[in-house]
């Protein structure tokens, strides 16, 4: 028994980070339906800002383990957007003007994602960076479970970042117009709503999300590499186009079903088995439900 | 359009203009080319790194006296390092780079079994001497007589794992975690796993679990391992994927030792893993604190030349190159033609019989596998990897 509730806190945590980058995804897919395939690594991106805002703070100005971190979650949210924000300037928005398909957007944000990825090897090396301890990591023991404190902030910090991101999407006028947008984006400059900033609004909520879930990562498991963020941006859009893209709740939910799936296996199975089970299991769902767990089939009109 | 596909005739052009330059020029009769199979970036950098800091070291060292002796002569040395991104098949295509268009005449590395044993295959059908200064995994130079290394074989290492920790830590049971996508991790497991079978009996092996080269989570693995209830955790991985493993099971409340193989001895693990790591224990080719006579001066130039203590690779490519380098010089005069004096390097080589290297004395066998010793350090609290135990084969 012991042994199940302890992958649960598991997955939980890992499910924290999948959910966070799946957020990212399913934002930018929902307004532009544009799948932003340098999500993966702008929150890769996000991890170093995080590692560069935390060794700026610590060691240069001296700051203590925690004002540093109060200080690095904003910090790192904000830089990480801009980030994101300058690709959106820089990449998609010129094509966007341009009329271009929808396809050639994607194969766009693929390239800008190895930029990064190869832009930070050729910037930084290819050594390792560790990221400095801001928590004083204790471990609870309680009726045979261990959690540490860090484990705890990162699931609660993934359950209000989700909760932020929903009220601000259904309750706020700028998540109407994002939901707007979504809807017609031909009728919606018509209603005087300037689509342009809605967009980079969009980027700015996507990209804080990506550089929270960078700086929590780089927390849980502190070594930094340039490639960190590809296989798990992968792993992420897939469970956000299974929660069904474009539903919040659902890349939230996605993004735990798969961590559960993945830390479930490898605690039944031999781990060599992680993925391919895991991911038979979500294709099973794409297959009864090919738009996703909360995705609406879209009928074009005519 | 047409200015287009113009202006990309021309870079084309341009692209084979500059091969042809590159490739015309590469006869240069007054040098010997050795070529030098790394992994510069990739999942293990800092190996690449300290492979190339000690090359250029002794680079450094011969050619400052005008270059080596070679039957009277003295020829300057050229290194080409080709970065293998601690992948199997960019070592496969650096090493077909170094043989074919480098025309280099023997090739130091790869260093991570993962690489070695493809590109050994490659070296080997090209009957281009290779040296390994790192593999230990014995299908590196099984069967193949072009192929050399300079470190010992994880059918030794294993034993020596097994035996230090069934001692050090009065062990009874034992798991192992390891990297399945890693011919070095993968092989030492199995090892292991069979020798600590044999020395417990039955059931003494009480989790057996594997993981990805990816992989960053593994609390799964470590909660089934740490259910299990073992004396000690076996990690034979890379120093990078050491680190996560070591933290983690101490986040699910793992209290008891680790103890490691050579993969452990770089110099970074300390940057990644901090405190975790103090008092671990893991078998490599030498220990840095302590060391005495010729290998202390190696580490006390390395060091102060690159600002930190060399890692095991470093002194394993030191000696490694000085092998091909005594090669070349038994082997008495250079012939012009690459492929003769491929075949000189390679049979000097097979000729050496005891050699005496900054890492320990070693003898070749039939295969082309040192016979040397191996020590077990233990991390200190500041960091040093101290010397723990000796064991001679």
């Amino acid at each position: 028994m012991e042994f199940v509730f302890q992958n649960i806190l598991n997955a939980l945590q890992w499910g924290s980070f999948y959910a966070l980058i799946a957020l990212g995804y399913t934002l930018v897919y929902g307004v532009l339906l544009l799948i932003n395939f340098a999500h993966g690594d702008i929150f890769m991106v996000g991890a170093y800002i995080a590692y560069f805002v935390a060794t700026l703070l610590l060691g240069t100005m001296g700051l203590g383990p925690t004002a540093t971190l109060v200080l690095a979650v904003p910090l790192t949210m904000i830089l990480t957007s801009c980030v994101g924000v300058t690709l959106e300037r820089v990449a998609y928005r010129p094509l966007r003007r341009k009329g271009a398909h929808r396809l050639y957007v994607v194969i766009t944000a693929l390239m800008c994602g190895l930029m990064l990825e190869n832009g930070n090897l050729a910037l930084l090396g290819a050594s390792r960076k560790y990221f400095p301890e801001l928590m004083e990591k204790t471990v609870y023991t309680f009726a045979g479970l261990s959690v540490t404190n860090l484990k705890v902030v990162v699931i609660i910090t993934a359950f209000v970042a989700f909760a932020v991101l929903h009220f601000i999407v259904t309750r706020t006028k700028i998540g109407m117009a994002m939901r707007g947008i979504s809807w017609d984006k031909f009728a919606i400059p018509l209603m005087g709503i300037p689509v342009d900033s809605i967009i980079v609004f969009t980027f700015v909520l996507g990209s804080g999300m990506a550089g929270l879930a960078g700086l929590l990562f780089a927390m849980a498991y502190p070594v930094l590499e340039p490639y960190m963020g590809a296989l798990i941006g992968w792993k992420a859009f897939i469970a956000a186009v299974v929660g069904g893209i474009g539903d919040i709740r659902g890349a939230f939910l996605g993004g735990f079903l798969l961590a559960f799936l993945e830390i479930g296996v490898a605690a039944v199975f031999p781990s060599t088995l992680r993925d391919l089970i895991a991911f038979t299991v979500l294709l099973l769902i794409m297959w009864r439900k090919p738009t996703g767990i909360f995705g609406v089939a879209k009928h074009q009109k005519i | 359009m047409k200015k287009f596909s113009r202006l990309s005739l021309l870079a084309l052009a341009c692209a084979l203009g500059a091969l042809l330059l590159v490739t015309g020029c590469s006869k240069e009769p007054d040098t010997i080319k050795i070529g030098f199979n790394i992994p510069l970036t990739g999942d293990i950098p800092k190996v690449g790194e300290a492979s190339k800091y000690a090359a250029e070291m002794l680079k450094e060292d011969i050619n400052s006296k005008g270059g080596l002796e070679v039957g009277g002569k003295k020829y300057k040395l050229q290194f080409i390092y080709q970065d293998n991104e601690s992948k199997a098949d960019s070592a496969v295509n650096a090493a077909l780079k170094l043989i074919e268009q480098d025309g280099v005449v023997a090739i130091v590395g790869p260093n991570s079994s993962k690489q070695a044993v493809p590109a050994g295959g490659i070296c080997n059908e090209r009957e281009t001497p290779m040296i390994s200064p790192w593999s230990t995994n014995p299908d590196t130079t099984k069967g193949r007589p072009w192929i050399f290394r300079a470190a010992f074989l994880d059918p030794f290492q294993g034993p020596v794992a097994a035996n230090f920790a069934a001692k050090q830590f009065g062990a009874k049971t034992a798991a192992v975690i390891f990297d399945i996508a890693n011919d070095y991790s993968k092989g030492l497991a199995d090892i292991f796993k069979q020798v600590w079978e044999q020395k417990m009996g039955a059931g003494s092996l009480v989790a057996f679990e594997s993981h990805g080269t990816k992989d960053q989570d593994f609390s799964a693995q470590l909660t089934k391992i740490i259910d299990a209830k073992p004396d000690f955790i076996f990690v034979p991985d890379n120093y990078n994927q050491v680190a996560l493993i070591v933290k983690q099971a101490h986040d699910l409340g793992y209290k008891g030792p680790f103890m490691g193989a050579d993969a452990w001895g770089s110099a970074e693990l300390m940057t990644l893993c901090g405190k975790d790591c103090v008092g671990q224990f893991f078998s490599t080719h030498y220990a840095a604190a302590g060391a005495q006579g010729d290998t202390k001066v190696f580490i006390d130039r390395y060091n102060q030349k690159y600002g930190y203590v060399p890692d095991d690779v470093a002194a394993l490519t030191w000696d490694a190159t000085r092998i091909v380098l005594q090669a070349i010089q038994d082997a008495g005069k250079l012939n012009t033609d690459v492929k003769a004096e491929r075949k000189a390097i390679r049979d000097a080589i097979a000729n050496i019989k005891e050699f005496k290297g900054i890492t320990g004395s070693m003898k070749f066998d039939a295969e082309g596998d040192p016979i040397k010793c191996a020590v077990v350090v233990r991390i200190s609290e500041d960091g040093q990897f101290t010397f723990a135990e000796s064991v001679c084969p």
